[in-house]
């Protein structure tokens, strides 16, 4: 087994596996290291699959649109495999006059920055999405977003690079990285040491830990999020939701189950297992919000729930970088909850970055060492 | 112990078999060949093969189809069921309907 490449990848989710097709797409050999036993085992299983432009930090949305405009749309014919990918919109619910003015808000700020999102009165919402309550009196709609299969989606990334001759292996949990000659060069893992000429860190909020070897640290914390799913209904509506009051969001799936992340408000204080479990609370609670939006799908049976943690950036944007003082080494991580609808943007450029290539989009507000205190 | 890590470990050609049509998952309805070309496309785990194909994540949640395709699986990679890690069960027991799941209880105050 070679263990040196061109790029070493820490993390085998949908970040690190799409740089790794990006890169053997150039001819770059590449090896992925992932420290569990699946691929995608991180917030790349975990999340609600949403492939939004709306409701983004100005710094993010430039990734997010390229990304709809650009490479959601043939992504599947790309990888060869259905993603499952829907632009059908997306529907940010209000019911009151105070989410009214949420919404109002963030719609402002999102047309401001060149985005085609618009408020619509309750009536309006009920002609895109007539199954929704008629309590709903307003919603903002943007009609470019949409939704893909993030489990497909990481696992069409990770079969493309693979049958490209990248290497994928699991089970190996990286100890540090050495500099050699005060270049990033090799990665040692609980089982071997990895060399490369750019070594990539996508490990999710782990990435801190990992980071910390050549001294670096991203001001990022963890919060544990939760899914569920219902039994198959009936094809009703494809648009991504989502609510002012963040109560919940999701979507209808190709195979016909509603797919819903949402919280308990006690995600801070949850208690720590050390593995992503759920809360006996939180499923419950979820399904009172959604239950309020969508009084139809009262009888529709929760069949699964699971939970995953994202990596949380002090700003809630992303740390996509070069690192001067490490020279090889490259960071991608925090991204916040959000980093699922960016992600092919995301893979392209880090594979541009890994090759000294221009990148497509500017990544200045991405550095890692941007953060300023408060005085 | 024998756990495959490396993903581009050598495991053959796809041979189809004449029993590839049955039905294993039933809530799902996937094949035995569906579940045994998932393995050649890289998914070496029962939690990968799920997220792949959908198996065992129907109204059963796997507890008719779990152990078969375990075997399956295992016999593809040439390892012994043993060796492949379980794939994780989940809340709750039973599909349950959102105005069940979503009731506190209180009509009773």
């Amino acid at each position: 087994m070679a263990n040196c490449a061109d790029v070493i990848i820490i993390g085998g989710g949908i970040i690190g596996s799409s740089t790794a097709y990006y890169l053997a797409k150039k001819g770059c050999s590449v090896i992925v290291l992932e420290k569990s036993n699946d691929i995608g085992n991180g917030g790349s299983s975990r999340n609600g699959g949403g492939v939004r432009q709306s409701g983004r930090d100005k710094r993010e949305l430039p990734l997010a649109m390229y990304g709809v405009k650009n490479l959601w749309p043939t992504l599947s014919e790309e990888l060869e495999m259905d993603v499952e990918y829907y632009q059908e919109g997306n529907l940010r619910l209000g019911k009151t006059d105070a989410h009214i003015n949420i919404l109002e808000g963030l719609t402002e700020k999102a047309v401001s920055l060149g985005l085609d999102v618009k408020m619509i009165d309750g009536e309006q919402a009920k002609e895109i999405c007539p199954y929704l309550s008629d309590e709903v009196i307003g919603a903002s709609w943007c009609p470019t977003d949409g939704h893909a299969n993030p489990m497909l989606a990481t696992l069409a990334y990770y079969r493309k690079a693979r049958q490209l001759g990248v290497q994928f292996i699991t089970n190996q949990e990286v100890v540090k990285i050495k500099k050699i000659k005060g270049k990033a060069r090799q990665v040692v893992t609980s089982e071997a040491v990895y060399e490369g000429e750019t070594i990539i860190l996508a490990a999710g909020y782990e990435s801190r830990k990992i980071a910390a070897t050549v001294g670096i640290d991203v001001p990022m914390s963890q919060a544990l999020l939760e899914v569920l799913v219902t039994e198959a209904q009936p094809p009703m509506f494809y648009q991504m939701l989502g609510t002012a009051a963040a109560d919940f969001y999701g979507h209808q799936s190709t195979h016909g189950s509603f797919v819903f992340g949402g919280t308990s408000g006690f995600e801070g204080v949850n208690k720590d297992n050390g593995i992503p479990v759920t809360n006996s609370l939180t499923a419950s609670c979820i399904c009172r919000g959604i239950m309020k939006y969508f009084p139809c799908l009262e009888d529709a049976k929760i069949v699964r729930t699971w939970a995953g943690w994202i990596d949380v950036c002090a700003d809630h944007v992303p740390v996509i970088s070069h690192v001067e003082e490490v020279p090889g080494f490259i960071l991608a991580c925090g991204f916040s909850g959000h980093g699922f609808g960016i992600s092919p943007t995301v893979g392209t450029i880090l594979a541009q970055m890994a090759l000294g290539e221009e990148t497509i989009l500017a990544i200045n507000d991405f550095r890692y060492d941007r953060f300023q205190t408060k005085i | 112990m024998k756990k495959i890590s490396n993903r581009s470990t050598n495991i053959g050609e796809f041979i189809p078999q004449p029993d590839d049509a049955i039905i294993i998952c039933r809530c799902e309805e996937i094949t035995k060949g569906e579940i045994r070309k998932a393995v050649h496309d890289g998914m070496y785990t029962l939690t990968e093969i799920r997220r792949y194909l959908r198996t065992g994540m129907g109204l059963c949640q796997g507890q008719t189809c779990g152990k078969l395709i375990k075997g399956i699986v295992a016999k593809e990679l040439g390892v012994s069921p043993l060796d492949l890690e379980p794939a994780a069960a989940r809340a709750p027991m039973r599909p349950i309907e959102m105005r069940v799941l979503g009731n506190e209880g209180k009509e009773a105050e």
